[in-house]
């Protein structure tokens, strides 16, 4: 039975427990709901619960194990040395399962009967032409070996699925009967539903757990294997960026890092100053007319996309520096460049400054800035001897945070910053970063075998770990500095 | 101090005031510049994208009648389909090239100094391959004269639109001078006329050579699935996850643990969540490749983080008062939560999951990761026929993929996508802003 249809099946006992636990509710209470310990619509629920959850949970636990026990059962097939190396026995399961369900395909348009796909040999004919003539595309012609495998992998999921099905009904079943058996007057049901719904909404608050253990978990076994094949000295410390798809690679950090901060330094010192004399100016001086109109409009550049921010780069800024800046002063004749990535980030930041600022700004109390002025300070000596040393915690904070979401951006570098690690002073060279480069390894290709694209995960490790740093820092600096006003 | 020195006129400003003064007007000139640069860098960007985008909703077309030959076409003369798709599609080329000059003649319209090849350059690619898919699908129409209407190719269109000039055309060795004064004489014969391009919305993408026949059909679509998709997920989730953390999570170290993890997981870059897509749903759990189904998870632990915050923070609007009253009455605590505290926050709950999917709509590198870079030209299928599965694109990576191809004729359709993604954003925006004015209390 298909997944979806089990799962159709489970709401449908489900239903069916709500309607019967419901019924036995009001029917042992001879029809007088007070005497009930919970509402009806509870003791229905109950039964829903009884017959769906323990079923799906089953089906769950199912679906997840069962590709472990087949590709394990795998190994006899196979020569044990083959096996052993991890990348060939992946590749090795891979061919199986497309075999497997390249057959399943013919079995399902006709082409093989269930007999045929399971009796078929490589000594008659040639199984690829067999299956590419239904549609199904092989790499390589098909080993005795995985053909064989491939048909043992079917009959073993043919067989799962059977008791997939039964185990899980019968689950259902008996937890249902159970629910019925259980429903009485005097029964709690409220309680047990609500139970089951705290569990829920504990479930739900741990996705954000369990989304940062699988990010440092796929970054960190990919890496490790990566340290396996790369010498990870060479990696942090290599001067060269040379990736070269046939081996023989040279993947120096170095020069992305570099490429990353000189960028992100640019972008800061675009934003920094905007954004925080925006700050000052909605905050001190404009008044609430003023306020309500360039605020937003200084928000619109945040919800802006940052690919529109990349094809701005790509086509307007790019272009513009290089006619008028760098070429005339020959420093370089690329449209991409690191001024150019610069810029354009700089601005992408200045409503993330402005209004982390603002806010802080606005947090000083107005005693301060009217002790101030009493003692005949003007509005502009006010803010600077009174109102950001006040705020000044919190500033470093959201400017650290921007530094963070600079090293972080990808689109922008990838549209405006060129392809070309080196390590260079000269801010109209195009240069690289991170992200460009785990883009650029990454895309198109999820064979992970070779330290060519097993060095994006050790790239974005890093990433991670400095952006993470950087916003714990941020943190640490807002709190241990923040001045408490009463 | 200052008492001692001779008196002053305190109608004059001394010195140290004057500069005090100056200083104070400067400081507030720098704030006004500081503005006034960052709102003119949206204006020069949002008019630099229009201005190059708009012309992607125009397009020029030709229309001149055809006919299907039978002994170019059926050559066995037995309308089988089989044996007519023998013809291929550089067969309907000549056909219709053939046709063209014929048409030409026949009107009189001269063209001299273009020859066969010039004179097939005003037909796209794409022209032929429709004409052959709607002869196989109809092959009584064999014999038929039909008129037939196309794009013309970038080039001649990029004319009509300023991007081609005769300057341009000098030093372009795919166009010359005369072609332009033949695309001027049709248009003044009515075979080329200039249009609202409505197969920009619905066509899918094409390749390199034909721009003019590019849409954002299938990247619409896939967008609209993804979206589909994450507000079914995000949505219930979110709100559960908010309400255990509001309402009934004890104060220890694991709530404390939750609550860093998602203020830490709102600032990791986007393009981690793409590295984490790509080594669980596609490589662990072997989710097909490009599919909208996994650009959704993605972005649904991107945008999980921020809609958890907006939730609290709806949650936390509505006032204690009701919540006491509700167990004053003899609710449960959850009775309490699911009947007066939720349906309170829910308009709050929903602003904040909309402007989330709008940040999710416009997000792009995570989806370069997991494939949606991809060329398609199928559509996905239906939403129920396992269209969630079927690759697809997304308008924001449509954008990206168009910017990097060579032909400036892509320029105009990744700006013009671009207008179409801020039209999305914008009605998301203003839908988001409405539910605010209309739901919002104060208590």
């Amino acid at each position: 039975m298909p997944v979806i249809i089990l799962i159709l099946a489970l709401l449908a006992i489900g239903v069916s427990g709500y309607i019967f636990c419901r019924y036995r509710a009001v029917a042992s209470a001879g029809g007088n709901t007070r005497t009930l310990h919970s509402l009806p619509g509870y003791h229905g629920w109950h039964g829903f619960i009884m017959g769906f959850l323990p079923g799906v949970a089953v089906l769950t636990l199912w679906l997840i194990a069962q590709p472990f026990v087949i590709e394990g059962n795998m190994g006899r097939f196979f020569d044990p040395a083959l096996f052993d190396s991890d990348a060939e026995r992946t590749l090795l399961m891979a061919d199986v399962r497309r075999v497997a369900e390249g057959l399943d395909v013919a079995v399902a348009q006709g082409a093989l009967s269930e007999e045929q796909a399971r009796m078929i040999r490589t000594e008659f004919g040639s199984v690829r032409d067999r299956l590419a003539s239904v549609g199904v595309a092989l790499g390589a012609e098909v080993t005795p070996e995985v053909l064989e495998a491939a048909q043992s992998y079917r009959e073993q999921a043919a067989t799962g699925a059977l008791w997939r099905t039964i185990l899980t009904l019968g689950v259902a079943g008996v937890a249902l009967i159970a629910a019925i058996r259980l429903t009485r007057a005097d029964f709690r049901a409220r309680n047990r539903v609500e139970a089951v719904i705290l569990g829920l909404l504990i479930l739900a608050s741990t996705i954000a757990i369990l989304t940062t253990i699988g990010i440092v978990l796929s970054m960190l076994s990919e890496t490790i294997r990566f340290s396996t094949m790369y010498p990870i000295g060479d990696f942090f410390f290599g001067l060269t960026w040379q990736p070269n798809f046939q081996g023989d690679s040279d993947l120096g950090l170095l020069p992305l890092l570099w490429g990353t901060l000189y960028i992100s330094f640019v972008s800061m010192v675009v934003a920094v100053p905007l954004g925080l004399f925006t700050a000052i100016y909605l905050a001190e001086y404009a008044g609430p007319r003023v306020r309500a109109v360039v605020k937003p409009l200084i928000e619109v550049i945040a919800g802006i996309p940052t690919v529109v921010f990349g094809l701005f780069a790509l086509i307007t800024v790019g272009p513009l520096l290089r006619d008028w800046l760098a070429v005339p002063t020959g420093l370089g004749s690329s449209g991409s460049s690191v001024m150019t990535a610069g810029i354009v980030i700089g601005i992408l930041n200045i409503p993330f400054i402005s209004s982390l600022a603002d806010d802080i700004i606005n947090a000083v109390p107005q005693s301060l800035r009217d002790g101030s002025y009493g003692l005949g300070a003007t509005r502009s000596e006010t803010i600077r001897e009174v109102v950001l040393p006040a705020a000044l915690p919190g500033i470093v904070g959201a400017v650290l945070l921007a530094a963070s979401r600079a090293i972080g951006e990808t689109m922008i570098v990838t549209m405006g910053a060129g392809a070309a690690a080196k390590l260079d002073l000269n801010p109209f060279e195009a240069m690289t970063t991170i992200t460009v480069k785990i883009v650029s390894q990454l895309t198109g290709d999820t064979e992970f075998n070779s330290p060519e694209t097993l060095v994006a995960f050790a790239l974005g490790m890093t990433l991670f770990v400095i952006t993470l740093g950087l916003n714990v820092f941020a943190l640490y600096i807002v709190r241990k500095y923040r001045e408490q006003y009463e | 101090m200052t008492d001692a020195t001779a008196p002053k006129s305190l109608l004059a400003q001394d010195v140290r005031t004057r500069r005090r003064n100056a200083a104070e007007a400067r400081f507030q000139a720098y704030g006004i510049v500081a503005i006034s640069i960052s709102l003119g860098m949206l204006a020069i960007m949002l008019w630099t994208i229009f201005s190059d985008g708009v012309s992607a909703f125009r397009q020029t077309t030709f229309s001149f009648p055809v006919t299907l030959e039978a002994e170019r076409l059926d050559p066995k003369g037995n309308r089988i389909r089989d044996e007519m798709a023998k013809v291929t599609t550089i067969g309907y080329t000549n056909l219709l090239n053939a046709s063209f000059k014929a048409h030409l003649e026949a009107r009189g319209i001269p063209f001299e100094g273009v020859d066969d090849k010039a004179l097939a350059a005003f037909i796209s690619r794409d022209t032929p391959a429709r004409v052959r898919d709607m002869v196989l699908a109809d092959p009584a129409m064999i014999g038929q004269t039909v008129t037939v209407t196309g794009f013309t190719t970038g080039r001649i269109d990029g004319y009509f639109k300023g991007r081609v000039t005769r300057e341009t055309a000098a030093v372009d060795t795919n166009i010359s001078a005369a072609q332009l004064d033949l695309a001027d004489r049709l248009v003044d014969a009515g075979i080329m006329r200039t249009g609202f391009n409505w197969q920009f919305f619905t066509n899918p993408d094409a390749s390199d050579q034909r721009p003019e026949a590019s849409g954002l059909g299938v990247a619409i679509i896939g967008s609209a699935y993804m979206m589909i998709l994450v507000a079914l997920f995000v949505l219930p989730v979110g709100v559960a996850a908010s309400i255990y953390l509001e309402e009934f999570a004890p104060k220890n170290r694991w709530t404390d643990l939750i609550e860093v993890n998602i203020s830490n997981l709102a600032a990791v870059p986007s393009i981690v969540f793409g590295i984490l897509g790509l080594a669980v749903f596609i490589n662990f759990a072997a989710f097909p490749q490009s599919s909208p189904l996994v650009g959704a998870l993605v972005l649904t632990l991107m945008t999980l983080p921020t809609i958890i915050i907006a939730t609290r923070a709806a949650i936390r609007a509505v006032p204690p008062s009701i919540r006491d009253a509700a167990l004053g009455v003899g609710a449960s605590k959850m009775q309490m939560v699911f009947h007066h505290v939720l349906p309170l926050a829910a308009p709050g709950i929903l602003t904040g999951t909309i402007l989330g999917l709008a940040s999710a709509l416009g997000e792009t590198a995570p989806l370069l990761l997991i494939g949606m870079v991809a060329f398609v030209a199928n559509y996905p299928a239906g939403p129920f026929e396992g269209g969630f599965l079927d690759p697809a694109s997304a308008l924001p990576v449509q954008v990206y993929s168009w910017a990097s191809r060579a032909d400036p004729a892509f320029i105009e359709r990744s700006s013009g996508a671009i207008i179409v993604l801020l039209a999305f954003l914008l009605v998301m925006n203003i839908l988001a802003i409405v539910l605010r004015r209309r739901f919002e209390r104060r208590w």
